[in-house]
Formats: C-alpha cells, sequence, structure tokens
C-alpha cells in the first residue's frame, strides 16, 4: 500500500504566504487612504488661504 | 471626503467571515488527497485566486473600452482597481501553483505553457502600472492605460484556454486533460464543496476590495485636482 507523503510544510507555506499578501495588501490600502487624506486637509486649507489673500 | 457606505462595511465583515470558512473547508473539511498529501490542499485558494485574478483582468479590459467610448474618469478607476486587485491575486495563484508543483512536479518552475501564459500575464500587469506611472497628464494616462488593458485582456483567455489546447503536465480540473498531466485528482463531495466555496470566497473578497480600491482613486483624483488648481 503507498504511503500519503508528508507535505504539510509545503501546505503550511502556501496559507502563510497567501494571508500575508492579502494583509500587506490591505494595509497598503489603508496606509495610502490616510496620506491621501492628510494631503487632502493640507491642501484645502491652502487653498482656503490662497482664497483669503485674493 | 465621503464617509464608507454601511454596505461596504458590511462586506467587509462578510469578506473575513468566508475568508475564514474558505480556510477551514480547505484545511480541515477537505479529506486529504493520498497520492500528494497535504500540499494539494493549496489547490482551493490557488484556483479561486486565479479565477478573480483573470476574472479582473478581463473586467479591467471592458472598463478600458468603456472609457474609450465614454471617455469618463469613473471607469479609468474601475480599470485601475480591478487591474491591481488582480495583479495581487495572480501574484498569489503563481506562488501556491509554485509551491505545490515542488514537491508533485519535484521542481518548482518549469516553462510549461501555462505557467509560462500565467507569467507573462502577470509581467504585462505589472507593466502596466510602470506606464501609468510615466504618464502626467491624467487623460493622456486613462487613454493609454485603457488601450494598455484591452490589448493585455487578451492574455486573460489565452492563460485559461492553454492547458485545454496545447500538450502540457498542468492538470485540468474541470474538462478533458493532456496525457502529459502530472498531478491531477478526482475530487470527492468534500473536496468539491471546498473547492465552490472558495470560488465565491474570493469573488466576494475580490468585489471588496475593488470598492476599496475605486475609493482611493476617488480620493486621488481629488488630491490631484487640488494640487493642479493651487499651482495655476
Amino acid at each position: 500500500m503507498e504511503i500519503t507523503p508528508d507535505t504539510s510544510g509545503y501546505m503550511i507555506a502556501g496559507y502563510i504566504i497567501t494571508f500575508l499578501t492579502m494583509c500587506i495588501y490591505v494595509f497598503s490600502i489603508y496606509r495610502r487612504n490616510k496620506n491621501l487624506k492628510q494631503d487632502l486637509e493640507t491642501l484645502k486649507s491652502l487653498d482656503t488661504k490662497k482664497t483669503k489673500k485674493k | 471626503m465621503q464617509s464608507k457606505p454601511i454596505v461596504l462595511s458590511i462586506l467587509d465583515v462578510v469578506s473575513i467571515i468566508v475568508l475564514g470558512v474558505a480556510a477551514y473547508l480547505a484545511l480541515v473539511f477537505a479529506p486529504t488527497e493520498l497520492v500528494m498529501g497535504d500540499v494539494q490542499r493549496v489547490f482551493y485558494f490557488h484556483v479561486g485566486t486565479a479565477w478573480v485574478g483573470l476574472l479582473g483582468f478581463i473586467l479591467a479590459a471592458i472598463a478600458g473600452i468603456a472609457y474609450l467610448t465614454t471617455k469618463d474618469m469613473k471607469w479609468d478607476r474601475f480599470e485601475v482597481a480591478a487591474v491591481e486587485v488582480s495583479t495581487m491575486f495572480f501574484f498569489i495563484t503563481i506562488v501556491l501553483g509554485s509551491i505545490w508543483a515542488r514537491p508533485v512536479w519535484n521542481t518548482w518552475w518549469t516553462w510549461d505553457p501555462r505557467l509560462t501564459t500565467a507569467a507573462v500575464t502577470e509581467l504585462i500587469y505589472i507593466a502596466y502600472f510602470m506606464l501609468r506611472q510615466g504618464i502626467e497628464d491624467p487623460e493622456k494616462r486613462a487613454r493609454f492605460g485603457a488601450v494598455y488593458t484591452l490589448l493585455g485582456g487578451l492574455s486573460a483567455p489565452i492563460t485559461f484556454m492553454v492547458i485545454r489546447l496545447f500538450r502540457t503536465i498542468h492538470p485540468v480540473v474541470i474538462g478533458s486533460q493532456s496525457a502529459e498531466a502530472q498531478g491531477g485528482f478526482s475530487m470527492t463531495t468534500d473536496m468539491r464543496t471546498a473547492f465552490f466555496f472558495s470560488l465565491f470566497a474570493f469573488t466576494i473578497i475580490f468585489i471588496d476590495l475593488i470598492w476599496h480600491r475605486i475609493r482611493l482613486g476617488r480620493l486621488q483624483d481629488k488630491v490631484e485636482e487640488l494640487k493642479l488648481n493651487l499651482s495655476l
């Protein structure tokens, strides 16, 4: 009878890489969103100052 | 900035739940394949990510056509979102395939028709972002991007069909496979459950991520517009 090989190490590596990649991507969306919101606030305040000067 | 829609918040929660259930079905519920052992379990996420990866590339091509005909920037935002999310998922597909191949084919990589077309597809879409980075004018960038995704979109059906048209060692899950195929197996009922749920779960996660990425694109456009106004 054929013995099933132990390939669980590959399986674990595969799932770790999958979850890690997805987590990194979600974090990158969160980070870019946060930075853009900050940029938007700064630009809005600069725009208001510019309008007042006029 | 618009506040986050309630439907999107619900979709976030649903995505986490379905991902958890898909992982449970793949790692615990599905039986161990007798010839390959536990490594066969990566197959469920391998096919799930490949499905949404190729779907996104086709949707991006359709969005490209929509942009070229309407010139509406919302299609450009959708196109970028589809390409970005799909490139990430397709990267996972390739890595999982390589991990599975090591014990089954005794190699991490081989220039088989399926593996080659998959690698070419991934590189095409990595180059898409390099192309966009190099163009300053938003309209020109959107136009070039649309044409690029339209041509790049051809690689998705080619990648899907290649194992059905050529002699390849890559197994075929649905349909007849080449006599050269190595690592194929017959799915049991529990394996089918895990397989189809994985396809469903990744579709939900894909929609959720695309939605988030579209919102990010909208914010990027606002910032770009304000920067332009201030510089005038």
